[in-house]
């Protein structure tokens, strides 16, 4: 992945030189550690303020949603599949866009690297494959795949699956990982083991909704939890209101969120967000063989009605 | 406080006027207000809005408020009947500046239901006991047909006066028994508003629309920015200034508002 | 007031005898990070932090804090009044508060206690409250404290300065309510010499471990409007996604919502934290918003904390240099680059560059 900054910058000056898009986002660095900053670029001057590097986990599909100017959109393997959900759903128009594909080996999770250092991390160096971190008397070097962040980890699509542009050759794609492993460890807990699980899972929500604003799906006018007349969900720290938000935030994404882990990076707390998504989209793969975002010619399966869908679980 | 009287101001019926009663006789002592100001009115189970009180203070034994139904809140109190119980807290915000508005010609320009506070302003000048306190009174009141304005016998009861001049005006009418005027509100300003000096102060309450096309015409006329006086609105919760919602800069609609003249909004951000 | 010294080893034994006449809160470690909690009878805080991921604001002034209850039963007599919630009045000590999220509450009280209203939920919790502070030997790359009005070993809105060194706590009483603090935990034993002059240096070589920095004497200088106006709003607010986390994060917001939460015939009149973040903030009932726009929301944000609260109080900025915004935007929106920004900002230059283009 070292390499893709000097041809993005290149794809991006050239897409403004000639005029094809308005605008193109991608990421600058970021001004602490491990954080960089979605970035618009829009004169060709600008192209060299644009990086890529292993802490882009942010999914810049959020950004393009009901625009309507021409886009340049850096993207990896699951902020694409965003692209094509966004493009089904007509949040943005598959011309309005010029797809500047990432091919991604996935993106390191800071909250894994921190919690193997002791003290504070003040600089960052990174190679293909390991991470160089060091602070105040220490220097450490990190395999990145010991630091992936977890959907990184058990990521099937790391090459994009619509582009008109490629920074890189594609990646070889992973096999043999169970996408649905921290799934089915919690589907074999007890009903009361399960309860107190995803109580302390939530436990330190402070309801900032990063998480819903970092998603590309979240982009209800009103979002449930906004509405007033009628009420359905509390504004306060009430457990209850709480769970409703997240259960039924992953309700509605069920079905196209393509586990890019943006709400996990988002969120201040650290709270395992994809817990509640993951699930859903394993009952969707199980249910409809749907993994959402692979292609433009399919509507998704919550969209569709065919007479043998499977109905066994209506009593 | 209680629900006295509930009185359907508007055609559409979409704007209400509710006269309260204080359950305990020392809270009305205690609520003593001066037009301009507003509270918030409480409903509990529901929330509370922050409304102008559209009675005067020379008006004893109630308080009404002109509400326009529009939100969760304000359905809810349409809904209510005469009798029932709900909350006031107030008085709140700066009410008109009336010490330095004594002894001196008000022009007072309303449009639609922000009239409220205004009417309160009208009742208040015209009392026996003050009207010898202000100069001349010109009011120019305005809605979008005769059925939509507020205070209907008031302001036939107000033309007829001898001590202040009435400018009723609709934007436009089929009644061919409409006496007054026809023409929007900034147009009938520049015909019959007085001409400027430092002794005529302008009070605008009015949809931003209406303000916006009315205040070049006071500006033709020479009236200055500090004698032009504007009342606010913004979303609020608390209404004393505490919970940061309604600022604009920093100044805060609730506490330092909700009365601010010209020259002091021309420094403000155009937050509103 | 005499310089204390506290063997660690005695710690313990004066904070369980504090816990018997207040509720004590102190840092403790929440899976990755710490949080200030309240202790219970075996709990004792952990200072082995930098800070706590959330500022100690909670303490005060709770996320979510009931003020009335209600009844919609038409039987009660008092059907439809409100009712005020008891408050906990009694004295509570936060152990290890760091100096920057100290001067935040003397800072936030400026809005809470005025001379015409007075918030009697946030004063009277504040005041039952004794800030026993630690200094920062270490401060992080992304403290800005000392130009944010303190600093590493600031005293400002605290009761007692704890100051770490090696197997003992100095501890400097600064108020009558720390003095007494210091007494009812039975922490009496006076520093010997030379303490005085060992703190100072201490404190010397923590402030130059600070290294970054804010300046805002231009933004002081210009006109509101100039400020609200300047172009580079758009450009710094686009990356912002609107969540709340900044404002919840931070020591010196306290803005709030205020709710009416009902059960069957019964209810509560509530307030919860809010955030100008979010664009239902200024939403009227009419459908009319003043912020629409994201960069408007943004810009408003940060003209509160360095510009409006400035001009309103005299007295700084609306920020303690904490860094926790900077930490955990989920987006890197950077204060400190937009303060520094905002004072460099030139009307005139900028009326420059249009003229020639």
């Amino acid at each position: 992945m070292t390499g893709y900054t000097e041809k993005i910058r290149e794809i991006a000056a050239r897409l403004l030189t000639e005029g094809k898009v308005d605008r193109v986002i991608g990421f600058r660095k970021g001004t602490v550690p491990m954080m960089n900053q979605p970035h618009y670029v829009t004169s060709p001057a600008m192209a060299v303020e644009l990086i890529w590097d292993s802490h882009c986990g942010l999914n810049l599909a959020n950004y393009v949603t009901d625009s309507k100017e021409r886009i340049g959109i850096v993207a990896k393997g699951c902020d694409s599949r965003n692209l094509v959900t966004h493009i089904i759903e007509n949040k943005i128009k598959r011309d309005q866009l010029v797809i500047i594909g990432v091919p991604c080996t996935g993106m390191v999770d800071r909250n894994k690297v921190c919690a193997r250092v002791e003290g504070e991390i003040t600089s960052v160096e990174e190679t293909d494959d390991a991470i160089t971190v060091s602070g105040n008397g220490f220097s450490k070097t990190i395999a990145k795949t010991d630091v992936l962040r977890e959907n990184c980890a058990v990521c099937t699509h790391r090459n994009p699956v619509i582009h008109d542009e490629m920074v890189g050759e594609p990646v070889a794609e992973q096999t043999g990982v169970d996408a649905y492993a921290s799934v089915k460890k919690v589907e074999a807990l007890s009903p009361e083991e399960k309860w107190n699980y995803f109580e302390d899972l939530i436990s330190t929500c402070i309801r900032c909704y990063a998480c819903r604003n970092a998603c590309p799906l979240c982009y209800c006018p009103t979002c449930f939890v906004d509405e007033s007349r009628p009420q359905w969900v509390g504004k306060s720290q009430d457990p209850i209101d709480v769970r409703t938000f997240h259960l039924l935030r992953a309700y509605h994404c069920a079905g196209r969120c393509t586990d890019c882990g943006a709400c996990e990076t988002a969120c201040p707390m650290g709270i395992k967000v994809r817990e509640f998504t993951k699930k859903l989209n394993k009952d969707c793969f199980e249910l409809y063989g749907w993994e959402a975002g692979l292609t433009l010619d399919k509507r998704p399966p919550l969209d569709v009605y065919k007479t043998d869908d499977p109905d066994d679980f209506i009593r | 406080m209680r629900i006295d009287q509930i009185i359907t101001e508007t055609e559409d019926k979409s704007l209400k006027t509710f006269k309260f009663v204080f359950i305990r006789p020392e809270d009305e002592e205690k609520f003593a207000y001066r037009a301009g100001q507003f509270a918030e009115l409480s409903v509990p189970g529901l929330g509370e809005i922050p409304i102008g009180i559209a009675s005067s203070p020379t008006e004893k034994g109630f308080v009404k408020f002109t509400i326009f139904k529009t939100g969760k809140v304000t359905s809810h109190l349409h809904a209510m009947r005469e009798g029932e119980i709900m909350g006031i807290r107030g008085p709140l915000g700066h009410p008109y500046p009336w010490e330095t508005l004594a002894g001196k010609n008000i022009v007072i320009i309303g449009g639609g239901f922000a009239f409220t506070t205004l009417r309160s302003s009208i009742i208040f000048m015209t009392d026996p006991a003050n009207r010898s306190k202000f100069k001349d009174i010109h009011v120019i009141y305005g809605a979008r047909s005769p059925g939509m304005l507020l205070y209907k016998e008031e302001l036939k009861s107000w033309a007829e006066r001898d001590d202040m001049n009435m400018h009723i005006t609709v934007d436009g009418t089929d009644d061919p028994d409409w006496k007054y005027h026809k023409g929007f509100v900034p147009a009938i300003t520049e015909k019959f508003a007085p001409p400027a000096d430092a002794d005529t102060y302008a009070i605008i309450c009015g949809p931003p629309i209406m303000i916006k096309f009315t205040q070049p015409v006071l500006d033709n006329l020479g009236y200055s920015h500090d004698n032009i006086i504007m009342s606010l609105e913004n979303r609020m919760k608390c209404g004393i200034g505490i919970c940061g919602r309604c600022n604009i800069g920093k100044d805060l609609v609730c506490k330092d508002g909700p009365v601010f003249t010209l020259s002091q909004l021309n420094a403000m951000p155009k937050e509103y | 007031m005499k310089l204390i010294k506290i063997d660690k080893k005695s710690l313990k034994e004066g904070i369980d005898k504090l816990k018997r006449t207040h509720s004590v809160f102190g840092p403790v470690r929440e899976k990755d990070e710490f949080e200030f909690k309240a202790l219970g009878d075996a709990d004792m805080p952990d200072f082995s932090f930098s800070n706590t991921r959330m500022s100690p604001k909670a303490i005060v002034y709770p996320q979510t804090q009931l003020m009335f209850t209600y009844s919609l039963n038409d039987a009660d007599d008092d059907c439809r009044i409100l009712k005020e919630v008891p408050m906990d009045e009694r004295p509570r000590a936060v152990i290890g508060i760091r100096p920057c999220d100290a001067l935040a509450f003397p800072l936030v009280r400026r809005n809470f206690d005025t001379p015409e209203y007075q918030d009697t939920f946030w004063v009277r919790t504040y005041e039952a409250t004794t800030f026993v502070g630690l200094a920062c030997n270490e401060p992080c790359a992304t403290c800005f404290c000392t130009s944010a009005g303190t600093g590493p070993f600031g005293k400002e809105g605290l009761d007692v300065l704890l100051v770490e060194d090696g197997d003992d706590f100095f501890a400097e009483p600064l108020t009558p309510k720390g003095e007494s603090l210091l007494e009812t935990a039975g922490w009496t034993t006076e520093a010997g010499g030379g303490a005085e002059e060992k703190i100072t240096s201490m404190a010397a070589a923590a402030n130059e471990h600070i290294t970054s920095a804010v300046s805002f004497d231009n933004i002081k200088k210009r006109e509101i409007l100039e400020l609200y106006d300047a172009p580079f709003w758009e450009e710094e607010a686009i990356s912002c996604i609107n969540c709340g986390t900044c404002t919840y994060v931070c020591p010196t917001c306290w803005c709030f919502d205020i709710q009416d939460e009902t059960f069957g015939k019964s209810g509560v009149r509530m307030r919860n934290w809010d955030s100008c973040m979010s664009p239902l903030f200024t939403l009227h009932a009419s459908g009319h918003n003043p912020r629409t726009k994201k960069h408007e929301r943004v810009r408003q944000r940060f003209m509160h904390k360095l510009k409006y609260y400035v001009d309103k109080y005299d007295n700084g900025i609306q920020c303690v240099g904490c860094g926790r915004c900077v930490r955990l935007c989920p987006v890197n929106i950077d204060i400190r680059s937009i303060c520094n920004k905002m004072n460099n900002f030139d009307p005139e230059a900028c009326k420059c560059e249009v003229a020639s283009s």
